[in-house]
């Protein structure tokens, strides 16, 4: 009789399919998965404590830093944070701009995920799909913050500025002629909101796109249907949120259920799973960007009929105007004491949560009333959902790993903090 | 924003000060908020009960984490803080009800210890070992606690408060040893700006 022994496999961490860092030790019993011991990490940057060391308004860069596929939506847990123990009001258009902004980073999170985890799987075209939308949805990031990605766009109070007239447009070069530049160019003519408006009416024909190549694609399917089952019960137990949490069945979003910002006025609906494997959690976030798409235009409609101001008028919280600052000594005054000192927040605590496009993304401040945090604790999606790897993949084969890692949409910065 | 929570917060607090009587040491309503604290010694016992009680039912534990008191109001100019050194601070979710809670419980001594929750929110599993990396608090009962960010072989827990923000060892790749070597910091810590307090009507 053949001798039967049982694998020790390292993946990762450099393997395209671990999303990042992740390292797993797998005990293999044949191609069977018998335990999976995540070690994690790797991209520890104590956050956190670098948080104690600094003034609150400058470890709003950091937030972006934790889930860098999502930035906006750590900004906002942060800020609101701050605010509820500063205790000030937000301006209306400033949380309207918050939602919208919201909303297209859960796209744009949604699309990463998804175009990952088709690739993953061998859906190679997924990826280069996803990845033409989310484009246009950076340009929106840029225009209103300067930076692609890490926008620190949220402040504590409202928003950094209001949201720009008119949108960069692509210069004619030597790769590009005057013509196909015009082209291009078409849908950049008028303000930001026109942009964004022009991509609402495109997004949904896109998802119908990502539909027709998966939906119904049987090697999809094959790969993702009955894989990584997580019950309802189990799904509490594990301390699962956002669509990991609505693929097993539980209707629970804090958009609707703990409504902050402007979330109480829109309009959408919440899509939940019934098996709770990793096909319904994909149908949960397809749907999640048809309705993201819904609120985007609810956002639109609104931003575009109300001016006003995008942040708080106390500028012992929130910086003055660059132009009032050149001619009001006191604005003056109030900016060189914001950006060095900063503003001491009452002593007190707070749990802020909001839903990230991964789940519930909680921020615990401990103030003692000095300028700086005393203790920052980010509650993190993903790290629960991680933890939770060797319960989903135990008795599945090694694709399948692939599969619940893609699924549970792993982004190491938040998890490692 | 208010100081009121929920009714049926009122009810938990009712409920969990009549079975837990002394072992409930404070409650606190702030910004719609309810924290618990608790005697260590109680601690699992009131887990377990806001758990299965069905006017509580809080389901899910959504976040662990370990706090160190050392400096806490160190900069003020009043009273400084005297209480115990480190705390371990939950937040449970009830989604019946949805409502949430905080409960604190303080701990003492150079290696503080708590009982794990693990066996009653399965969830506690990874935050507990963060817990413990970081602040090296141990959780009694918990089946695998190890470290869970720091590098293998990490001496000390870098989140307490008496830990340098630049660390004690720095590491390089040595290439006449042709291999990573561990060597003592070589960089000051440095702050751009001070930890102040400022007191209630400061500036105006």
């Amino acid at each position: 009789m053949a001798d039967i022994r049982n694998y020790t496999m390292n993946f990762g961490p450099q393997h395209p399919a671990a999303h990042g860092v992740l390292r797993l030790v797998l005990e293999l019993d044949g191609e069977v998965v018998d335990r999976a011991d995540p070690h994690i990490g790797l991209l520890h940057r104590g956050t956190e404590k670098l948080a104690e060391t600094k003034p609150f308004n400058q470890s709003i860069g950091y937030m972006d830093r934790l889930d860098y596929v999502s930035m906006m939506c750590n900004e906002h847990a942060y800020v609101s944070a701050i605010e509820k123990l500063l205790g000030i009001e937000v301006p209306i258009r400033a949380q309207y701009i918050r939602v919208m902004f919201d909303e297209i980073t859960r796209i744009l999170n949604h699309l990463m995920g998804l175009g990952t985890h088709g690739l993953d799987v061998g859906a190679m075209t997924m990826f280069l799909y996803c990845f033409r939308e989310r484009e246009d949805l950076m340009d929106c990031y840029e225009a209103v913050s300067g930076a692609r990605l890490h926008a620190t766009y949220y402040r504590v109070g409202g928003v950094y500025r209001d949201l720009p007239d008119t949108m960069p447009q692509y210069q004619p070069s030597k790769w590009h002629s005057k013509k196909d530049v015009a082209k291009i160019n078409d849908n950049r003519q008028g303000s930001l909101l026109d942009f964004i408006w022009d991509f609402t009416e495109r997004f949904p024909k896109h998802v119908d796109e990502y539909e027709t190549l998966l939906t119904d694609n049987r090697i999809w399917k094959q790969r993702t249907v009955g894989i990584g089952v997580v019950s309802p019960e189990r799904a509490l137990q594990l301390g699962f949120s956002g669509p990991m949490l609505r693929g097993s069945g539980i209707e629970w979003d804090l958009r609707r259920k703990q409504p902050y910002a402007v979330y109480d006025k829109m309009d959408f609906d919440i899509p939940v799973g019934v098996e709770g494997d990793c096909y319904d959690r994909y149908l949960v976030r397809v749907e999640e960007m048809r309705q993201s798409n819904r609120i985007i235009r609810q956002c639109v409609e609104w931003l575009r009929n109300n001016p006003g101001p995008v942040i708080s008028d106390d500028h012992k919280i929130a910086s003055p105007d660059r132009e009032t600052m050149k001619y009001d000594m006191e604005s003056l005054i109030h900016h060189f004491k914001l950006y060095t000192e900063g503003y001491c927040v009452p002593e007190g605590e707070v749990y802020s949560a909001i839903e990230h496009p991964k789940g519930e993304f909680g921020i615990y401040l401990l103030s003692d009333g000095a300028n700086k945090p005393y203790r920052l604790k980010i509650r993190a999606p993903g790290f629960a959902h991680l933890a939770s790897l060797d319960e989903m993949t135990r008795g599945h084969m090694i694709p399948d790993v692939v599969a619940v890692i893609g699924t549970q949409d792993i982004v190491f910065g938040e998890i490692d903090r | 924003m208010g100081n009121v929570v929920s009714d049926q917060l009122k009810t938990v607090v009712a409920r969990a000060k009549e079975k837990f009587g002394e072992g409930i040491t404070n409650t606190t309503e702030a910004l719609d908020e309810l924290t618990l604290e608790v005697n260590p010694a109680q601690l699992a016992p009131l887990c377990q009960f806001l758990r299965d009680d069905a006017d509580c039912h809080f389901e899910m534990l959504m976040d662990l984490c370990g706090v160190d008191y050392l400096d806490y109001r160190k900069e003020a100019a009043g009273p400084k803080y005297t209480g115990p050194r480190f705390a371990v601070v939950y937040h449970l979710l009830s989604i019946k009800h949805n409502t949430r809670v905080r409960v604190r419980t303080f701990v003492e001594g150079d290696v503080p210890i708590v009982d794990s929750v693990i066996n009653i929110w399965n969830a506690a599993n990874w935050y507990e070992r963060e817990a413990f990396d970081l602040f090296g608090i141990v959780f009694d009962g918990h089946p695998d606690l190890r470290r869970l960010l720091t590098d293998y072989g990490f001496v000390g827990h870098p989140f307490r408060k008496d830990f340098p923000i630049s660390g004690n060892v720095e590491m390089r790749y040595d290439e006449r040893k042709r291999r990573v070597v561990y060597e003592p910091v070589s960089i000051e810590p440095r702050s751009l700006s001070k930890r102040v307090i400022r007191e209630e009507g400061f500036g105006g």
